[in-house]
């Protein structure tokens, strides 16, 4: 195993830069480590070999001709495979897309190419972004590096496990319920949700389009904040994208790293102080809160009484708005067809194509939006939920009047066995409960790891303002200098 | 709030282009119950004077200067279909023969 693997993306680029070591180098150090452990961790659903070493190639010759490269040309990246990649295969772990190369690059990616990066491959997800332990991946499931018969989390499972797995150092997600946070915490990877329009949603394959939001996987916070800020910032393509600049998130991880917290106040979700929770999550939480006061931070408990109903708010918003997004997959334009042999009517071949293009996660979402959104039941499912959403986002501004960021458990629970709860969703969906308000918010959010529970990860949750996307990275930089990082054992 | 019978499962599979099959309708039915159940707890709090949210952005449409600029070519856009004929994409048949 080469060294290579074990350096931060900030080393890398540093190295690559210095002419210490071709983007080459690197490039197939990872390639090779993918080659090795991929068949157990089943993070990647594509591997662009040949791509990838002709990105690095370029980014070599560049450094030759004597161009200035930036802090992550070279940097090898996983791409969770919701984000259309031009010409190299994107399925969003469905089978309904299956084969399908998008004749175009997601923004985000645009971004990843022109910064000099290196795309490794696609990783591995629930399909269509829904679940909460890539379980429900239409190609398999991921593994936990940690423990290969346990969940990597979900979403993006994939994007977790490469990066904890050191297949890659660094790797996108997107979050619309806790789908980069939550698999971050149990890898003992740090994961962020931008704040919602902080990151451009054009060539994200849609799944909930008001909470839909790429962001960073990577080991260290500041690694994060480097691939945070390459991929943030307004797109003129996506009309929910945010017309102001950028917060300098890598100052501020910097910033963070000094380890002083004097000055800053930290609130503590009452609502979230444990029912439910793993007492083994509940302790290395409550020794988190203790590290944050020795840094000078100052922790008060806040209520915010209303996050009791986002995950209710949320699996009838997410199910309504995906019924809706997931009708273009019609059989017609892109994506499987099934039954077109003359002797069904269109609509029965949209149907059997549906059918047999989607599992059973999104067939059940897509009923339950169809039921939220139906005649005599929106007022009371959807319209109610709209209404949460309203007290949850005044619960949130109520608290940033107090307190500069909030904090809690990323997860109720560490990584658990899979197959432990796929045969009850709503066990399921729990996994997500302490990272869904901020996604109905909209405000920026991200997991730490900040110790192990029984052998396995446990991440802290640091929520900011909207906007105030720094602010999270200085303090989640502070937690980080005085706790450490975590490796998981050799795989 | 009601239960959620197989039946209304069957026929919200219909409206949602989804031929379903019984084992799955056996089987949808009971978790969609649970979860519905489950989700009902939004009615409890939000009351008539709360206005919704339904985005945590503003929304405005944005709208660019009337320039033509290069969009997918035709291979492209049809580089996805799963059938295509003479250069459109193909669909199955909407009418019947005798209609």
């Amino acid at each position: 195993m080469s060294d290579l693997i074990k350096l931060t993306a900030a080393e890398l680029g540093a190295k690559i830069a210095a002419g210490d070591v071709s983007a080459e180098e690197v490039t197939r150090a990872h390639l090779d480590r993918i080659a090795e452990v991929d068949g157990r961790v089943h993070a990647f659903l594509h591997v662009d070999d040949t791509g990838a070493v002709e990105a690095a190639r370029a980014v070599d010759a560049k450094r030759a001709a004597g161009d200035k490269l930036g802090p992550l040309a070279g940097v090898p990246i996983a791409i969770k495979d919701v984000i259309a990649t031009k010409g190299i295969p994107t399925t969003a772990a469905s089978k309904i897309l299956e084969g399908w190369r998008p004749p175009y690059d997601a923004t985000v990616m645009t971004r990843i190419r022109d910064a000099g990066m290196v795309m490794l491959g696609k990783t591995n997800m629930d399909e269509f972004a829904m679940g909460s332990s890539t379980e429900y991946s239409a190609y398999g499931p991921t593994y936990n590096p940690w423990d290969l018969t346990r969940i990597p989390g979900g979403s993006g499972g994939g994007s977790a496990a490469a990066v904890a797995g050191y297949e890659a150092p660094l790797a996108i997600g997107t979050d619309t319920g806790g789908s980069i946070r939550q698999p971050g915490a149990v890898t003992g990877t740090v994961g962020a949700k931008p704040t919602y329009g902080g990151t451009s949603r054009y060539g994200l394959i849609a799944f909930s389009s008001s909470l839909d939001t790429p962001g960073p996987v990577a080991r260290t916070v500041l690694d994060t904040a480097l691939l945070h800020q390459v991929i943030a910032g307004h797109d003129p393509r996506d009309s929910t994208s945010i017309p102001l600049p950028v917060p300098d998130v890598v100052a501020a991880a910097r910033q963070g790293a000094t380890g002083d917290l004097t000055g800053v106040r930290v609130g503590l979700v009452k609502e979230f102080s444990g029912e439910g929770a793993e007492p083994g999550v509940m302790a290395v939480f409550r020794d988190t809160v203790e590290a944050l006061t020795k840094l000078g931070a100052e922790v008060v408990e806040i209520s915010c009484p209303h996050f009791q109903y986002a995950l209710p708010a949320y699996y009838l918003i997410a199910p309504s708005e995906c019924s809706s997004n997931l009708a273009r997959f019609d059989s017609v334009r892109f994506g499987l067809r099934v039954g077109d042999d003359g002797r069904n009517s269109l609509e029965e071949v949209m149907s059997l194509t549906r059918e047999a293009g989607f599992g059973d996660e999104v067939k059940r979402r897509i009923i339950i939006g169809t039921y939220a959104l139906s005649s005599g039941y929106y007022d009371a499912y959807y319209g109610q939920a709209q209404k949460v959403r309203t007290l949850i986002t005044r619960d949130f501004t109520s608290a940033f009047e107090k307190v500069d960021v909030l904090v809690s458990p990323t997860t109720p629970f560490t990584a658990f066995e899979l197959g432990a709860r796929t045969a009850d969703p709503y066990q399921m969906y729990l996994a997500d409960l302490y990272t869904i308000p901020t996604n109905l918010y909209g405000g920026p959010a991200i997991s730490v790891p900040v110790g192990l529970s029984e052998g396995l990860p446990v991440g802290l949750q640091i929520m900011a303002p909207t906007m105030a996307d720094d602010r999270m990275y200085r303090i989640a930089a502070a937690v980080e200098s005085t706790v450490g990082t975590f490796t998981p054992p050799a795989l | 709030m009601a239960a959620i019978s197989r039946e209304e499962v069957a026929h919200l599979a219909r409206l949602s282009r989804l031929a379903v099959t019984e084992q799955e309708l056996d089987r949808f039915a009971g978790q969609l119950d649970v979860i519905l159940q489950s989700v009902a707890r939004v009615g409890e709090v939000a009351a008539d004077d709360i206005p919704p949210t339904s985005h945590s952005v503003p929304l405005v449409n944005v709208l660019r200067e009337d320039v033509v600029v290069p969009g997918l070519t035709r291979d492209e856009a049809l580089s996805g279909a799963p059938d295509t004929a003479e250069d459109r994409f193909r669909v199955p048949q909407i009418l019947a023969d005798e209609e």
